[in-house]
């Protein structure tokens, strides 16, 4: 899945301020040496990696994807993610290898499951309710007052009359 | 009409769910390791003379404790560990996590050492499979190699007086 | 001086709840006088927080440490300007904000209550005041920033370096006047539903308002993302992070709520559903503020979270909202609208533009909360992230986008569909050539994303001067057109235009940036497609409170040098903490993005490079919406052309289309 809206990163401390706490840092661990970014793989390898760091939790980061992150766990868990796609691992495998070892927190797009059904259904399961109240609400709405026939083609008349004009 | 209530209805479930959410704390998350077996590793001891497996601390409850020479919470919950290893005799496993021995020892040389045993975890392969965030992180397991809790964050008095040592006299009692 | 500031809000306090009560027993009894307190209570209450704010911003001017909330704040080597807007630095401050703005709109409202009814400006007002009452209350009781301290520190803590940001000093304010803004339309919803009057001039009362409120919001919410883009290093500008989400949900229903209000104005339905919207607005901004300072979200770590604080907003939460809602559900069934809503007209399209907006808004909620609703039920932990949120939201919107165009060829009361299909053609021709042209012609590409996003960003932006361009046509004269054009019309057009131009941004800098994590030495460079950076090592600098290094990156395209930036990490040792500082070279058609990493080795750097095409389309169709909003609120011609013609004569406008 592509992302179109790229908003995945870190935790939004310019709200947070709006929000007008002072965050204080979860320190990152000091001097855990820095490894070098890992090479980049082979085409589709890599379009798999960009969109499966962007999608896991960095643990030990308030807020943010693992590939914003540049806590040491997220480097560890970035490297992995790598290494597992280089080994020619499906991306399910390297999820469950994660929540195996993390949890579900570590997924950042929570899997259909029971316990998820209402948060990826109800969305739309209220919009199509929605959706039906409205269409009820003006079908009642027009039932009860239909608007004259006389106007309505008084207007579609005076439509087409500008229509004209404006063709011209 | 009673729909005009349904947003009044939709607001008292919304203030419960907020009101229970005060309660919680959004920050602890437990490890799914909690009652799972120990997770294998197969690494050499600190000075390399030993091979550790999980199957070498199982028999009794032991303590196992992630730390590094160049972490700062390590060093603040080390007082802690040398009190529960030496007043209380609790067995403690280091995991060296992504550290060189020479620094581990002087390390350990300077502070004092808690551990019964040491695995060297140099490449952090270990930390992976155990879910560890970062160190420090201490996880006690039972007799027969379960993992029953999971400390994130430096040792403390507290967590050791309210959470373990209750769980490790549970354990022994049922044996 | 801190403790006048401190009795000008015990004093506050005492105006609000006689500013809160009595208009309401004046408005039980008839009785003018009690009325006439809503007015003078307001200005009354204005002017005693602008003191107890000049108080606080004097204690900081004067870095007055024994206030513990100046010595926790402020640094007496700290520039005067972030002195001073430090008074909002911190949960203290900011609701000290908070309430300016609260009594500021109050004031506002009570300077033009003259071209309202009695009653209706008294129960405003005396909404206002009971909003004030609580909010004061909270103040004094949790969160005092007058509170003294002894001893009194030599040197303060200073602000937090991510504060000290000159985007930073206008957003917050921003940001509160459109949460504190919706505060009005709740009241004047309020009024209505005591009063049980919701006619004409209601509606053209409350427009002016909460487009003025959204207009702030829209402003603060797009100066909040630029500056998280260029202050955080992580080349993202929207990361749907629990506290952004507490401002994004008012903003989805607030834009509901000014198309609802048109729908109530030009053809007196939909009145208990806009009531509702003008109350849910509102609500969603207090429930961001108590999401935000409760610590019930991971969002809202790290402040020392101070129980009582969550327990009161959430009573406070309780009373305000059940009360509203409660006489909502009382009053709101004689709330009669006259008029039928036909579904192709331009009322049923903004009647589905509502639904579409209320359900984006409900499922930013559902997915803020829903860890929340997890852990609460005792079923463990999950994250609901970015990929969820983008995953929902599309279908959402794009249906949304789709109906702004048609909406431009539908009319009032009822239309063609067919006809206004076929008024379309050329329309949509234009809408589909350029969506398969342009994303191969800009980006060599035709991925199936990048057609339908610039499909629906052209579909937008012309769909958004039809209106315009057809109001010129139907005249003769085509400059007198022009000039007969309402400044609500061209606020329309630009907003919606806006939106297009935002949806391009989003579409291309979403689908076509690309980020390279590079190691990096001294005279080693790394690859962008056509451009080239080179790094130039960095060299260490003292700035007036902080340490930082500051790298060099030369920029070429093809052999041209483009730019040379200088991405920087500053270290502020007075909170210990590390910023990254990203540099960017922008133009309209794209960003190059530079940040640096963390240190590697000696000399080496890990750095993040981007390249972002069309990236400042998204601040740039933020800012058109936000003037759009000022033109819209500006136009007093309008409102009062509509208060001459009534109902049937909204044809006349039907006929222009």
């Amino acid at each position: 899945m592509i992302r179109l809206l790229r908003g995945v990163h870190v935790l939004s401390l310019w709200l947070l301020l709006a929000a007008a706490i002072v965050p204080t840092f979860v320190s990152a661990q000091p001097a855990a040496p820095t490894p070098t970014p890992p090479a980049p793989l082979a085409g589709e390898q890599q379009q798999r990696y960009d969109t499966m760091i962007n999608q896991l939790r960095c643990l030990v980061c308030q807020n943010q994807t693992i590939a914003d992150s540049s806590a040491p766990l997220a480097l560890d868990l970035r490297d992995q993610v790598h290494r597992q796609i280089a080994d020619g691992r499906s991306d399910d495998e390297i999820r469950d290898y994660l929540t195996h070892r993390y949890g579900d927190f570590v997924l950042y797009k929570p899997r259909l499951a029971a316990r998820t059904l209402a948060l990826w259904i109800g969305p739309f399961a209220l919009l199509a309710i929605a959706l039906i109240a409205a269409v009820l609400f003006m079908r009642r709405s027009s039932a009860r007052q239909p608007a004259t026939p006389g106007v309505a083609d008084a207007e579609r008349i005076r439509r087409l009359l500008q229509e004209q004009e404006g063709s011209d | 009409m009673l729909r005009f209530a349904i947003p009044v209805v939709v607001l008292l479930g919304l203030l419960a769910l907020l009101g229970i959410g005060l309660r919680l704390d959004p920050r602890e998350v437990p490890s799914p390791l909690i009652g799972k077996m120990a997770p294998a590793f197969d690494l050499p001891n600190l000075d390399g003379s030993a091979r550790i497996t999980p199957l070498d601390l199982q028999g009794r409850p032991v303590l196992v404790n992630f730390f590094a020479s160049w972490c700062a919470g390590c060093q603040v919950e080390h007082p802690v560990l040398m009190k529960l290893a030496r007043e209380y005799g609790v067995e403690i496993v280091g995991i060296d996590y992504k550290d060189t021995r020479e620094a581990a020892e002087q390390w350990l040389a300077r502070h004092g050492n808690p551990y019964r045993i040491i695995v060297a975890d140099a490449l952090g392969q270990a930390g992976l499979d155990w879910g560890v965030y970062g160190v420090p992180e201490t996880f006690v397991l039972s007799a027969d190699g379960r993992v029953v809790y999971k400390q994130i964050g430096p040792m403390t008095d507290a967590a050791w007086r309210d959470k373990i040592a209750p769980l490790l006299a549970q354990g022994s009692a049922s044996r | 001086m801190a403790e006048i500031g401190h009795y000008a809000l015990i004093l506050a306090l005492a105006v609000a709840i006689a500013q809160g009560v009595l208009p309401v027993l004046g408005y039980w009894r008839g009785d003018q006088r009690l009325l006439g307190i809503g007015v003078s209570g307001a200005q009354t209450q204005f002017a005693l927080v602008v003191l107890a704010y000049a108080a606080l911003s004097l204690a900081f001017v004067d870095n007055d440490f024994s206030l513990t909330y100046v010595a926790s704040n402020s640094h007496s080597q700290l520039p005067l300007i972030y002195r001073l807007s430090a008074v909002w630095g911190a949960h203290e401050g900011s609701l000290l904000m908070w309430l300016l703005m609260l009594t500021g709109w109050g004031f506002a409202v009570s300077l033009s209550s003259r071209r309202l009814p009695p009653d209706i400006a008294a129960l405003v007002l005396a909404t206002m005041g009971a909003i004030s009452v609580g909010f004061l209350l909270f103040m004094l009781a949790t969160s005092n920033p007058f509170e003294r301290q002894f001893p009194v520190p030599a040197e303060g803590r200073d602000l937090n370096p991510l504060l000290q940001d000159p985007g930073l000093i206008i957003h917050p304010p921003m940001l509160y006047m459109g949460y504190v803004g919706f505060s009005v339309a709740f009241s004047f919803a309020i009024a209505a539903l005591i009063t049980g009057k919701l006619d004409l001039a209601w509606a053209r009362w409350t427009r002016p308002w909460t487009t003025t409120a959204w207009l702030f919001l829209t402003m603060g919410i797009t100066l909040g993302s630029w500056w998280a883009y260029n202050e955080l290093g992580w080349g993202g500008w929207w990361f749907w992070d629990p506290v952004e989400n507490a401002s994004f949900m008012p903003w989805l229903v607030g834009t509901a709520l000014i198309h609802s209000l048109a729908v109530t104005e030009k053809r007196g339905v939909l009145k208990s559903w806009t009531v509702l919207l003008a109350i849910l607005a509102f609500a969603l901004s207090l429930l961001g503020t108590f999401l935000v300072r409760s610590g019930v979200l991971v969002s809202v770590h790290a402040f020392a979270t101070d129980p009582a604080r969550g327990v009161f907003i959430l009573a406070f939460l309780t009373i305000v909202l059940g009360a509203a809602l409660l006489l909502y559900a009382w009053r709101a069934p004689r709330l009669v609208s006259d008029g039928a809503v036909q579904l192709v007209s331009r009322e049923g399209l903004l009647l589905l533009n509502n639904v579409f907006l209320v359900a984006a808004a409900a499922a930013v909620l559902i997915g803020t909360l829903y860890p929340l609703v997890i852990d609460a039920l005792g079923l463990g932990k999950i994250s609901v992230g970015p990929p969820y949120f983008n995953a929902i939201f599309l279908p959402l919107m794009v249906p949304l986008a789709v109906l702004v165009g048609l909406s431009a060829r539908i009319g009032w009361k009822r239309a063609k569909l067919g006809e206004a299909l076929w008024s379309l053609r050329w329309v949509a021709l234009t809408t589909l050539i350029a969506a398969v042209l342009l994303p191969y012609v800009l980006e060599r590409s035709f991925a199936w994303l990048a057609i339908a996003g610039t499909a629906l960003s052209v579909w937008l932006m012309i769909g958004a001067l039809l209106d315009v361009t057809h109001r010129v046509r139907s005249r003769r004269d085509r400059w007198q057109g022009l000039r007969s054009i309402p400044a609500a019309t061209w606020g329309m057009t630009l907003a919606h235009f806006g939106l297009g131009v935002w949806t391009l941004g989003v579409t291309y800098a979403g689908l076509f940036s690309v980020e390279k994590d590079v190691r990096l030495g001294p005279g080693q460079s790394a690859e962008i497609g056509a451009y080239t950076f080179t790094f130039q090592g960095t060299e260490h600098r003292e700035g007036a409170n902080y340490q930082s290094d500051l790298g060099t990156v030369f920029v070429e395209r093809s052999g041209q040098p483009i730019a040379t930036l200088n991405p920087e990490k500053r270290l502020y040792p007075s909170q210990r903490s590390v910023m990254t500082e990203s540099a960017v070279d922008h133009n309209p058609r794209r960003d190059l993005y530079v940040a640096l990493g963390e240190p590697i080795g000696d000399a080496d750097w890990a750095l993040r490079l981007y390249y972002k095409p069309f990236m400042r389309m998204v601040w740039f169709g933020g800012v058109l919406m936000f003037f759009g909003g000022i033109l819209a609120a500006s136009d007093r011609r309008y409102r009062l052309e509509r208060s001459a013609l009534k109902a049937p004569v909204t044809s006349a406008q039907t006929a222009a289309t």
